[in-house]
């Protein structure tokens, strides 16, 4: 077998952290002959390898087009520091992983979006890449640069960086778009022309050929296409048959242990709650169920082809599953012959999930999770978290008479309407589950150990597309006020010492509210930014909360602005354009709801009439509630 | 049963460290279908002992591993197996059958062979081929090791069994200790035989191969070196 060429020294890899971050040639990694295809991609987690090589979305679009006979798709993540030092200074162009060609010479180069603190590292893998950063300095040899994922639907604070963003699940339209490559590249058509072409393709937005005017105060008066024939609108693409679709049954197996370090099974996309701070559950509308059968057998495939120790389910709410039972008992049956574990995240914890744990998992060992969001029955209510403290309470009591002793809760600090009797609760309901402990297992039966509770609480993010895309975040100084308060609250509980409470840093998460709901402006601070210095937002070490201010500063434009107040009714968003399937009036009706503490129920008990019914499929085209109540 | 199972490393896998190589094998055991025993519990592993752990960046073609099976179709369809479900680099070139009496992989090292080159102009000055010689006939052969508790200079001449040298290129082969309580890096060596020269090694200048492991079939008196899949038999 001919040994692939390095893009890499031998010096510079011994040199530096994990070379096989950089090195490729796992097994499942697709090696095609660079003559024999059309289009070369290259797919970008921006982010260092263990966290891209662990993301599903990306492993479904590089079976996607490995699949297609034309196409070569590649991986890139972002270069850990030490060795991104070593490529500015030796001038080294960044490239991808198969091949270990450089990015700069292919068609396309996509990057996912997964949160908004990977941004300036988008700048990054373009920089070293040796591709203009403004999309508007490409020239016709430089590859089409296009952003997918959830944050692509606010994509304006990333506008000038980007040819193209991809609205909506990346299986539908991929073809299209790379047929239309081909095309307008046979013809010699130029970069602009099949940009202009491929803006008028479904769920396509090319940022060049739209404009913004802004009002006095700031706030968005327009935004148009500046040319005939581009669409007004770009509309979500999704997949409707979740059956008769690409799945990634020969996933690329890394060498290291990366974070999610197993095999992957999507059951389902979408999720009936309606949580109104969740972005995925209104971006993913409808919910559409994989069909069981084709599950169990991408499961035996996958158990085959990778070698895995573990199998995991992946949804926002597995529990909601309506085969799950049939799909677990295949699996416990499956995996036991071959000694493999199942991890089911995103369980609620009622009799089924934890008669299921603990036939898969040693329940001495592992916590049980439970995410009440809000410390108080109000408060979940405002949110539309359909978890109350009865079921919790009886969920834990039912874990504790399992053998279970450590669970875990999670909350949220700077929900809309939230009160210092609200950030109490989370401490009384911490208390009032290592109470029901103790009211449930007799002393004799404690063997040894004592309950461990562990409360952690994040910080809330309005997020676009969501019903709270209105509400005003709070200021860092808020966030650590609640912390406070919560931690004293807990310090006063009786049961105070089986209670460890954990929060997170807040200036990362006032920045996160920045670049969520920002417009074309911050296009301006994410590129100060990098030019100073500024990437792998996302760690905490790298994060320098006073680069970003300064940086804000110097573009002359405010915090405040963009997340500490509350937004009227009628302010046109800079995302208004995109069409997620959910209407701007549903999100209206459920703001309007929040704020009087009232619930809506979930799609399978009733329609909210969100707009995903045009979709023409999965859970709205269901039989009605009656077969459906639990 | 147990079998004893030799690879060779080569081509880029050699940037991965010992740990990667081990899950690179519990996955590919179950991908190739072996009928491997599982210790028992809720996070069942793999019966399997490796023999020395191999330093990142250098290449092999002689990695042990030892596994335990309930049963087997024959060592070569083992082989043929394994090596259907592998990636560039990794190579089984034999399995063998270890009878009940050979100790694990891990226990039974003795030495390794290693075959060492040198980066271009990284090489010495002196005449290394002319020094070996004198160098051997030294009664102690001191290098400074470092630890976690500092640095303590050891002896490492009992613990070199063998050392030759070509030319063009300059070629070291050498059969040193491996055992757990003497363990000999080829880079230590070269090391010593630079510093003694009065020259010092340059970064990253090795190009090394570890040609093969040993174990010691002889009595206490007088080491008798094997290769670790001499023990075992083809069934």
């Amino acid at each position: 077998m001919s040994e692939r060429k390095l893009a890499l020294s031998d010096d510079i890899l011994m040199g530096i952290e994990k070379p096989v971050r950089y090195i490729g040639g796992e097994y499942n990694a697709v090696m095609k002959d660079p003559a024999k295809v059309a289009v070369r991609f290259a797919m970008c987690f921006p982010d260092v390898y263990e966290i891209g090589m662990s993301h599903l979305g990306i492993q479904i679009l590089y079976d996607m087009f490995n699949s297609m006979e034309d196409v070569w798709c590649e991986r890139v993540y972002s270069p850990w520091v030490d060795l991104d030092a070593l490529m500015r200074e030796q001038h080294i162009p960044l490239f991808a992983l198969e091949s270990q060609d450089p990015v700069k010479d292919f068609d396309f180069l996509g990057i996912t979006l997964q949160y908004e603190m990977c941004y300036t590292n988008v700048l990054q893998v373009l920089d070293l890449a040796q591709i203009p950063i403004n999309a508007a300095d490409r020239g016709e040899d430089c590859p089409i640069v296009i952003g997918g994922g959830p944050c692509s639907y606010n994509p304006e604070p990333l506008a000038d960086f980007f040819d193209i963003f991809y609205i909506g699940e990346g299986e539908t339209r991929y073809r299209e778009l790379l047929n239309l490559y081909k095309e307008c590249r046979r013809q010699r058509l130029g970069r602009t022309e099949f940009l202009r072409r491929a803006a008028k393709l479904p769920g396509m937005y090319v940022p060049r050929f739209y404009d913004v005017t802004y009002k006095e105060d700031g706030t968005i008066e327009r935004f148009f296409p500046v040319e005939e024939g581009i669409p007004d609108t770009v509309r979500k693409e999704i997949v409707m048959d979740m059956t008769d679709t690409y799945y990634p049954t020969k996933p690329v197996i890394p060498f290291i242990k990366v974070t999610q370090d197993r095999i992957v099974l999507e059951i389902q996309r979408g999720c009936i709650r309606g949580c109104r701070f969740c972005q995925a559950g209104q971006l993913y509308r409808p919910v559409r169920e994989r069909d069981v059968e084709t599950l169990k057998k991408y499961a035996m495939e996958m158990l085959e082809n990778t070698g895995y120790e573990e199998i995991s389910l992946s949804s926002l709410s597995s529990s909601d599953y309506s085969k799950l039972p049939e799909l677990v008992d295949f699996l416990i049956e499956e995996c036991g012959k071959r000694h493999v574990n199942i991890s089911l995240p995103s369980l609620r914890i009622d009799a089924f999930s934890l008669d299921v744990m603990s036939k898969i998992q040693d329940v001495k060992k592992s916590s049980l999770t439970f995410a009440p969001e809000a410390g108080s029955q109000r408060l979940r209510n405002v949110i539309n978290k359909g978890l109350t403290e009865s079921d919790i309470l009886k969920g834990a009591a039912l874990a504790f008479e399992g053998g279970w002793t450590k669970i875990k809760l999670y909350f949220m600090l700077g929900l809309p309407t939230e009160t210092e009797e609200d950030i109490r609760g989370i401490a009384e309901l911490s208390n009032k589950i290592a109470a029901t402990y103790f009211e449930t297992i007799p002393k004799e039966r404690r063997a040894g150990g004592r309950v461990q509770i562990v409360a952690s609480t994040s910080f809330f993010v309005p997020k676009p597309f969501t019903p709270f895309q209105w509400a005003a975040q709070c200021t860092k100084e808020d966030f650590l006020h609640k912390a406070y308060l919560t931690r004293t609250a807990v310090s006063e509980q009786l049961n105070q010492k089986s209670i460890k409470y954990n929060w997170h840093e807040a200036d990362a998460s006032v920045m996160e509210g920045v670049l969520a709901r920002g417009d074309r402006r911050l296009c301006e601070v994410i590129r100060k930014v990098y030019e100073k210095g500024g990437f792998y937002d996302a760690w905490g070490e790298y994060y320098d909360n006073d680069r970003w201010l300064n940086a804000m500063e110097e573009c002359g434009l405010s915090v405040s602005f963009y997340t500490h107040r509350e937004r009227p009714l009628d302010e046109v968003f800079p995302w208004d354009f995109i069409d997620c399937g959910v209407t701007k009036e549903f999100l209206k009706r459920e703001w309007e709801k929040a704020k009087r503490e009232e619930i809506s129920e979930n799609c399978k008990q009733k329609c909210q009439g969100c707009g995903a019914a045009r979709f023409g499929g999965g859970i709205c085209f269901e039989p009605g509630p009656d077969s459906k109540q639990q | 049963m147990r079998l004893r199972i030799k690879f060779k490393k080569y081509g880029s896998v050699r940037y991965t460290g010992h740990l990667d190589v081990m899950r690179f094998f519990q996955k590919a055991i179950r991908r190739a279908r072996i009928d491997v025993v599982y210790s028992n519990g809720f996070s069942p592993h793999q019966v399997m002992a490796f023999a020395a752990p191999l330093g990142v960046g250098l290449t092999s073609n002689g990695e042990y591993m030892d596994i335990e099976v309930h049963s087997i179709g024959s060592c070569q369809d083992v082989l043929e197996r394994l090596n259907a479900v592998s990636v560039p680099g990794v190579e089984v070139v034999s399995v063998k059958v270890l009878p009940d009496s050979a100790g694990n992989a891990m226990a039974s090292v003795a030495a390794a062979g290693y075959t060492v080159r040198f980066r271009e102009n990284r090489e010495p000055v002196a005449d290394v081929r002319a020094a070996l010689s004198e160098f051997l006939a030294r009664e102690q052969i001191l290098i400074t090791k470092e630890t976690k508790k500092g640095s303590r200079e050891i002896d490492i001449r009992q613990g070199i069994f063998q050392l030759t040298a070509e030319e063009n290129p300059l070629t070291l082969r050498m059969l040193v200790d491996a055992s757990s309580g003497g363990n000999i890096k080829p880079a230590q060596v070269v090391e010593a035989i630079l510093t003694h020269l009065g020259e010092s090694l340059k970064e990253n200048a090795l190009i090394i191969t570890r040609e093969d492991v040993y174990t010691d079939i002889g009595t206490s008196e007088k080491r008798v070196l094997a290769p670790l899949d001499d023990i075992g038999y083809v069934c």
